[in-house]
């Protein structure tokens, strides 16, 4: 299951080979390579319900494929103990949709549970800390609020504050752009890519809105029934000959994937009616 | 006829997945336990919600327990001429029965209902996902003291209500039937055992008690289907099953303990 990646081995920061997952009678991924290059923001896109959160789950070791690798810095993430996986989580943000916030912490609190949890600091730094982190998604003013009084795009700020508290590796980001006014569409456009560039990590966008993520992407997957049905960057997509990409890209409603569900035929449907 | 033998097979296997998840769920419960060691105020805080709040009812409740016992007690014994004995009524019912097992279902329509839709919340809103992203183990941080909390307030729950109920009914049967102070306390004392009916009754009832209701509540939440009919489905089962499951254990513990058997 070997296929030529298109970085080179030193780049590859997460490496997958031939995933497969299986929930239920449902195939949601069946052979799926791709590589996520160190320090890039990487886009992995495709139509609601292919399974892209669930890919960014099995990345992070919460749920378990039923066939192929998942490689993160050489380690298979799926062979690791609850220990060292929760050590390589340490170094690992996520994003979640709806943020996550803890709804019994302020925005403060929020902040700071990773730092408390996982380092003996003392109370004055960690203070700091989160305030530094606070500052740089532009919500250190909002840090006495508790998340039932911030709007959606707010929430999902602090969770990015919270995300990269323990300065992480890489940060995964499920839907960052779902439900956003251009507003606030915009800003989390540009926090995504000053916090990459900024601190250095790899990003991995999982999103289906198009152009925001074709915007900040250097590379970009496209997922559909289970495989990759293309890759490259943004401007190789753009020229891709596949009348998917070519749909999926520019929102068409109507080509490979068709406007109507299957159904029997409209007319004999219709008249079928006649006899009741 | 073969489809409802499926049907019933396959409903047969859910049941038993469902009751292996929950028995692997308990051991990695108890596994996370002591953690709380080096946590304790997360133990405290939980200790507050499920025990502190829940006085109020388990008080007012078990007043009016105590003299509905004294009432009809009264009305029953005093054709016999034996009113004397209805501090040993009183405290035996209590001690033996309606102190842990009363105590334990408003327990968990107080308690254990909230703690499923709290942590089921939680898990319909990403919160111990996220945690666990964290690389904080929900079980530890959050299952962990909830369960304790639970477990340790049970008991203390129980004997709180079974002394109420017993000054509910020295309330009604001494202050307003006239029965005599006297022999109300001394008959008491003379009657109840400290092993035989206490130990059994309120303290080891109620630690089972304890367990049950907080497993089943802290299991529903935890593995429930996360949508809010999910959420509302699993806090009914919570408070079904428990007081099923109450109710049950007592005949068993009680046929143990009392019946000779």
């Amino acid at each position: 299951m070997q296929r030529s990646s298109p970085f080179a081995p030193a780049e590859v920061l997460i490496a997958i080979r031939g995933l497969r997952f299986v929930r239920g009678a449902l195939t949601i991924f069946d052979g799926v390579d791709l590589d996520i290059p160190r320090g890039k923001i990487t886009a992995i896109m495709g139509p609601s319900g292919t399974g892209k959160t669930t890919l960014l789950r099995l990345i992070g070791g919460q749920l378990r494929p039923q066939a192929g690798r998942i490689e993160i810095g050489g380690q298979c993430v799926h062979e690791l103990g609850r220990r060292e996986l929760y050590q390589l989580r340490k170094r690992m943000g996520m994003l979640f949709q709806s943020g996550a916030l803890f709804t019994d912490l302020n925005v403060f609190e929020n902040v700071a549970f990773p730092l408390r949890e996982h380092t003996q600091l003392p109370e004055n730094l960690i203070r700091t800390l989160a305030l530094i982190k606070l500052e740089s998604v532009g919500l250190r003013g909002a840090r006495d609020l508790t998340p039932a009084q911030l709007s959606g795009g707010m929430a999902r700020r602090v969770a990015l504050a919270r995300a990269i508290a323990l300065d992480p590796m890489m940060i995964m980001y499920d839907e960052p752009f779902s439900g956003q006014d251009p507003i606030s569409m915009g800003v989390l456009m540009k926090l995504i890519q000053t916090i990459n560039d900024a601190l250095g990590l790899t990003s991995i966008v999982v999103s289906h809105d198009v152009q925001e993520t074709a915007t900040i992407a250097d590379y970009i997957y496209l997922i559909s029934g289970g495989r990759v049905v293309e890759h490259g960057t943004p401007a190789q997509l753009g020229r891709s000959s596949s009348a998917w990409v070519e749909q999926f890209l520019h929102a068409l409603p109507d080509g490979p994937v068709p406007f109507h569900y299957p159904a029997p035929d409209y007319e004999a449907d219709l008249l079928a009616g006649q006899d009741l | 006829m073969i489809r409802w033998l499926q049907g019933l097979g396959r409903y047969g296997l859910a049941r038993l997945t469902r009751l292996g998840r929950g028995n692997l769920f308990l051991l990695r419960l108890l596994g996370s336990l002591p953690f709380l060691f080096n946590r304790p105020r997360l133990l405290i805080v939980q200790l507050y919600s499920v025990g502190v709040l829940s006085l109020p009812i388990i008080l007012v409740s078990s007043l009016f327990v105590g003299m509905v016992l004294g009432l009809q007690g009264y009305t029953n014994l005093v054709p016999y001429g034996a009113e004397a004995s209805l501090g040993t009524l009183i405290a035996l019912s209590l001690v033996r029965e309606l102190g842990p097992v009363v105590a334990a279902l408003l327990y968990a329509g107080r308690a254990g209902s909230a703690l499923t839709a709290e942590i089921g919340l939680m898990k319909a809103t990403e919160q111990l996902a996220s945690m666990d992203m964290m690389a904080v183990d929900p079980f530890k941080r959050v299952l962990a003291p909830r369960f304790l909390a639970g477990f340790i307030a049970m008991p203390l729950l129980a004997g709180i209500f079974t002394a109420a109920g017993i000054l509910g009914g020295y309330f009604v049967a001494v202050e307003q039937l006239g029965v005599d102070s006297g022999a109300f306390w001394s008959q008491m004392q003379a009657s109840v055992d400290w092993r035989e009916d206490v130990v059994n009754g309120v303290v080891i009832k109620s630690i089972v008690f304890g367990l049950v209701a907080n497993w089943i509540a802290v299991f529903e939440g935890y593995d429930t289907v996360p949508t809010s009919a999910g959420i509302g489905r699993s806090t009914t089962r919570t408070v079904v099953n428990t007081s099923l499951a109450v109710l049950g254990l007592d005949y068993v513990l009680t046929a143990l303990m009392f019946g000779g058997l």
